[in-house]
């Protein structure tokens, strides 16, 4: 029996993504696409809810967590909060979309039928208990953004973010199948339960080396996907090439179904050999901070700069991972580990799509993206350049703002273990925020405290007015990225739902 | 009054300006006067809450009182737990009284760019992370208060601070000094407070799985935070303290960042920014770690007394005004340093006493130095001759804090100084007392350099004659709103000089019950 309550969100963001095509073969104008897309999205949202309060509703029939397929898919807490942030993270995209592509009448439509399909292939990620169905999930995030990344068909920078992301793109799906296949090969298994219970003891057995190179290859295709050094080389030129929206969805839809995918692999299917993807994890995390912190300090164009900080961002996320290099992890270190991540992705997401619309809203009047060009942005734009501080300096992790809690967690997940290298990796981690805020703040240095060049039409720019589906998304991400620092617990109760999935140990 | 001391006045006291910040975005760029009128209402309201806070308070109980502990983030464990005693009682009221004046004083007075809803917007803010962080009795509370102060004294000296350009060493970089002190200043308080947090959270992990301040005390005086780990928990700490003070070597972006401030980023952040880190070691430090605090008094005494020679030749060595006094604060700051080192409550009440007097004194020094370039358009001190002759009451008041400053007996400098040299001929048990002679010896030597270089100062901007480019030049002496800030300073100035009890009244109990508390364990 099916258990369509269970399925609702993905029955409606399927009908969604249809329903968009349907209206852009109409006459209706291509207008209407969007608000059907935001609509659906919205609807979607719906169920979500509902199962996530199941327990106080009438209608529902509360069972827990929800098995289907075979525990191939599963409705639980953690699932469910993915699911919300990826809608919600997907609706604010959208609402930045809107007038960029508006703007330059470009095959709406379309766009936002593959932005939902997308975004289908996130939602499934969330649920996703097996080899199989986490594969396809992922296919099914990553298909559409090749597509997106190469929007302006016009621009040969644009043609060229495509074609890297589609190479690369291409070639983690195939490590990543691999890897997959050599676990799958060792263990007999597809499902996650059956893996770990498959691979007990199996570092003692013969095939221990082939199931080492099964994760380690798994792991490296996930840090294709959340572009973690040395991985990371497309992430750059992807995203600046792409249009900059696709660029925020790329950074924070995309990326986090990166992770999703890698907190359930790690946590639930390679539990028994946790020391063994902590120790990649540490390096990873400990590479992709220091390496594109560094670079980022050289960035002289606003989005190249917030490429290289999400990279760095991405190491902040692997931080908690890297917890359990530790052999004397307990179980509640793991889990706590699993509550850092989660609520750093949730915060996470806040804060850079807030960013991204700043960039976006302060690219359609000044159609640059240097960061000189910037220049005393505050006298003609005050509200924008507020809004930019804002959002900049809670990537940077200043408080009040959400940002820091997200460091907060990270920090407290690894100095809980109390093992050299997870301290070792806090102590990183740290130099590193220190290193970031220089680069964040350059930019804000340049919007209030530069002078206005020469060239910028400051009369004009004073009356310029922002799209309202871009002021709404402005709006939404600020008081989130104010109200989130200054009360916490609003996101850390959530992520502290989510925890106990970890704690199979 | 029971709501109010329930912890609601207390959190009004807080908070107020945070609301006058989110007022004053609401009415519009243009209605200036409507702005100032919004700021001082909200900052005169906070002044006057913690006077009532003052007379609620009993000076009979050692302990916390007033506060409240409610739910924050039950995740991890971290509460909304504020209170004050008497170590935090005369920093409550310091800050509030140097906002309010700091306002009246910028009435008319605005640095350029003007913009004088930004700027109160900013100095509202500041005023909340500052009042916060003195109430603050959880960690991750204290933290965040802490790092509220980082972004408006940022923004402060960034964008209204000194536009003459300097080549910064190493880098070969020539940019304003405005733009190079901001980043200066926010990134070393910054490495400082990022390796605080991570102390903070091994706090946590070693002392009971509690941000508690005063939990963590009572767990730490029992020793459940012994040696080992502990010794660079305390260091963690003390890179995030002692950037704030700033203690030498960790000094050099204090100069940079009062000499680019505006006059008024100048004074709240000589007054009450560097009292943050002082603070810190009293109510952090000494209470949770007490074994670690002994062992490392010897380096903190003999980097105070460094910082009081080192700053007092630098002094003397400065061409420009407000960087003499911006040095001026480092020696200072190393006599409260010095006090708190010894471990004793008399070196401790010094140091609070201390924090008050250089946070009136210091702040008048920067608003005069402030006045005066206005006018002279230049802080150069060889450019500013004869002074007395051109602005006489100018010249009074300057010659008046340059007094106090330097310690002289019957003003508020002296108690400070005095007592801390006296704290460090017998410091507590346990510690080396050659040493400590030794640096009351040092550190005496200090004041007597303090004197010099700060009648220098005087003898040079006050004294002698008028330069010949002023000649025909008509100086507006102190107007009334630099009348109206400055004159309850001067009275602050004499009235704890002459009667110190108006302070210890306050703070010896607590300090008292604070140091035996964390010492009972230690014998």
């Amino acid at each position: 029996m099916i258990d369509y309550h269970g399925l609702l969100p993905e029955i409606l963001l399927a009908t969604t993504v249809i329903a968009v095509l349907v209206v852009d073969m109409s006459p209706a104008r291509k207008f209407w696409t969007a608000v059907v897309g935001l609509v659906g999205l919205f609807a979607t949202f719906v169920p979500v809810l509902t199962l996530g309060f199941c327990e106080s509703l009438d209608f529902c029939e509360a069972t827990g967590a929800r098995f289907m397929f075979g525990e191939s898919y599963v409705i639980d807490t953690f699932s469910l909060v993915l699911k919300g942030l990826f809608i919600g993270s997907a609706f604010v995209a959208l609402l930045l979309s809107v007038g960029y592509l508006e703007s330059d009448r470009y095959w709406q439509g379309e766009f936002y039928f593959l932005l939902l399909a997308s975004v289908l292939g996130a939602v499934v990620m969330a649920s996703s208990r097996d080899l199989v169905t986490i594969f396809v999930a992922l296919e099914l995030v990553t298909g559409p953004t090749f597509l997106m990344a190469g929007w302006r068909k016009g621009d040969a920078r644009s043609n060229e973010a495509a074609l890297k992301y589609f190479i690369i793109g291409v070639l983690s799906a195939a490590v990543l199948l691999f890897g997959m296949s050599l676990v799958y090969g060792v263990t007999g298994e597809l499902t996650f339960s059956g893996i770990r219970a498959g691979s007990v003891g199996v570092l003692d057995g013969d095939l221990s080396g082939l199931f080492i190179i099964g994760v380690l290859f798994t792991l490296l295709g996930f840090a294709f996907k959340v572009s973690a050094v040395p991985f990371h080389f497309w992430t750059p030129d992807t995203y600046e090439g792409s249009p900059t929206p696709v660029t925020a969805y790329l950074s924070v839809v995309s990326k986090t179904a990166g992770f999703v995918g890698l907190l359930a692999i790690c946590y639930l299917a390679f539990a028994e050999v946790a020391t063994l993807w902590g120790a990649g994890l540490w390096i990873l995390a400990a590479l992709s901070m220091t390496v594109g912190n560094l670079i980022a300090l050289r960035q002289n164009n606003v989005v190249r700069l917030l490429g290289y900080s999400s990279i760095a961002q991405g190491g902040f996320i692997l931080v908690p991972f890297g917890a359990a290099i530790a052999a004397n992890a307990s179980a509640t270190d793991l889990e706590e580990a699993f509550f850092a991540t989660v609520t750093y992705l949730l915060i996470y997401a806040f804060m850079n799509l807030g960013a991204f619309a700043v960039v976006i809203a302060v690219g359609n009047r000044l159609h640059s993206a240097e960061i000189d060009d910037w220049g005393g942005l505050f006298t003609y734009s005050p509200a924008l350049g507020g809004l930019l501080a804002l959002f900049f300096f809670s990537l940077a992790g200043i408080p009040p703002l959400a940002g820091w809690f997200a460091k907060f967690v990270m920090f407290r997940a690894v100095l809980a273990v109390g093992n050299g290298w997870a301290t070792a990796l806090a102590v990183i981690a740290v130099i590193n925020t220190v290193i970031a805020f220089y680069y964040y703040s350059k930019v804000v240095l340049s919007v209030f405290m530069r002078a206005v060049p020469d060239h910028v039409p400051v009369a004009e720019l004073r009356e310029y007015r922002t799209a309202p589906s871009l002021q709404f998304a402005l709006v939404l991400t600020a008081i989130g990225v104010v109200v989130l620092g200054i009360f916490p617990s609003l996101i850390a109760d959530i992520g502290q739902a989510t925890r106990t999935i970890a704690s199979g140990f | 009054m029971e709501w109010f001391e329930s912890g609601w006045g207390l959190s009004l006291i807080v908070f107020l300006p945070l609301i006058g910040a989110g007022v004053l975005l609401a009415i519009p760029k243009a209605n200036e006067e409507a702005q100032k009128l919004t700021a001082l209402f909200f900052t005169g309201a906070a002044f006057v809450l913690s006077i009532i806070l003052t007379f609620a308070f009993d000076f009979g109980q050692a302990g916390i009182q007033l506060g409240t502990q409610q739910d924050w983030i039950p995740a991890i464990d971290s509460t909304y737990h504020i209170g004050v005693d008497g170590i935090s009682l005369p920093l409550v009221v310091l800050t509030t009284f140097i906002t309010l004046l700091s306002l009246i004083y910028s009435w008319e007075h605005w640095p350029e760019p003007h913009n004088p809803k930004a700027f109160l917007i900013l100095m509202l803010l500041l005023a909340t992370g500052m009042t916060g962080t003195f109430v603050a009795l959880d960690l991750i509370l204290f933290f965040v208060f802490f790092e509220v102060v980082l972004l408006p004294m940022y923004f402060m000296i960034g964008i209204w601070g000194d536009r003459n350009e300097v080549t910064i060493p190493v880098f070969n970089i020539t940019t304003q000094m405005r733009l190079y002190a901001a980043i200066k200043f926010f990134l070393f308080t910054l490495f400082g407070s990022a390796f605080m947090l991570l102390g903070f959270l091994a706090l946590y992990f070693k002392g009971g799985r509690t941000f508690d301040m005063l939990q963590l005390a009572a767990n730490g005086a029992e020793g459940l935070l012994g040696s080992g780990l502990a010794f660079w928990v305390f260091f963690a700490l003390f890179l995030g303290f002692a950037v704030k003070v700033p203690m030498f070597p960790l000094h050099t972006w204090l100069p940079d960042a009062h000499t680019a401030a505006p006059t008024v980023g100048s004074v709240l952040l000589a007054a009450i920014l560097l009292k943050l880190g002082t603070y810190a070691f009293v109510r952090i430090a000494i209470p949770i770690l007490p074994e670690q605090s002994q062992n490392w008094a010897p380096v903190i005494g003999i980097l105070a007394v460094i910082g009081i020679i080192y700053a007092s030749l630098a002094c003397l060595a400065q061409t420009d005004m407000k960087r003499l006094i911006a040095f001026s604060s480092v020696g200072h700051m190393g006599f409260v340093m010095l006090g708190i080192a010894t471990m004793t409550p008399i070196g401790i009440n010094a140091a609070i006493i201390g924090m008050v007097a250089h946070g009136v004194i210091t702040g008048l020094l920067f608003f005069l130095a402030g006045s005066m370039s206005h006018r002279y358009h230049t802080r150069e001190m060889a450019r500013l001759g004869g002074n007395q002759q051109l602005m006489p009451i100018m010249g009074a008041i300057l010659g008046f804090t340059a007094m106090a400053s330097l310690g002289l007996p019957g003003l508020a400098g002296f108690w400070g100084e005095f007592m801390a040299l006296l704290s460090a001929f017998s410091p507590a048990e346990g510690l080396s007392v050659a040493l400590f002679r030794t640096l009351m010896v040092i550190g005496a030597v200090g004041t007597v350099l303090a004197a010099g270089y700060l009648l220098w100062m005087l003898q040079k901007v006050n004294f002698g004659e008028p330069g010949d480019e002023w000649v025909g030049h008509e100086f507006h002496d102190v107007d009334k709103w630099e009348m109206a800030a400055w004159a309850p300073m001067i009275v602050v100035t004499i009235a704890i000089g002459i009667f110190p009890r108006l302070v210890f009244g306050a703070t010896n109990d607590s300090v008292v019950e604070l140091v035996s508390n964390a010492f009972r364990s230690l014998g």
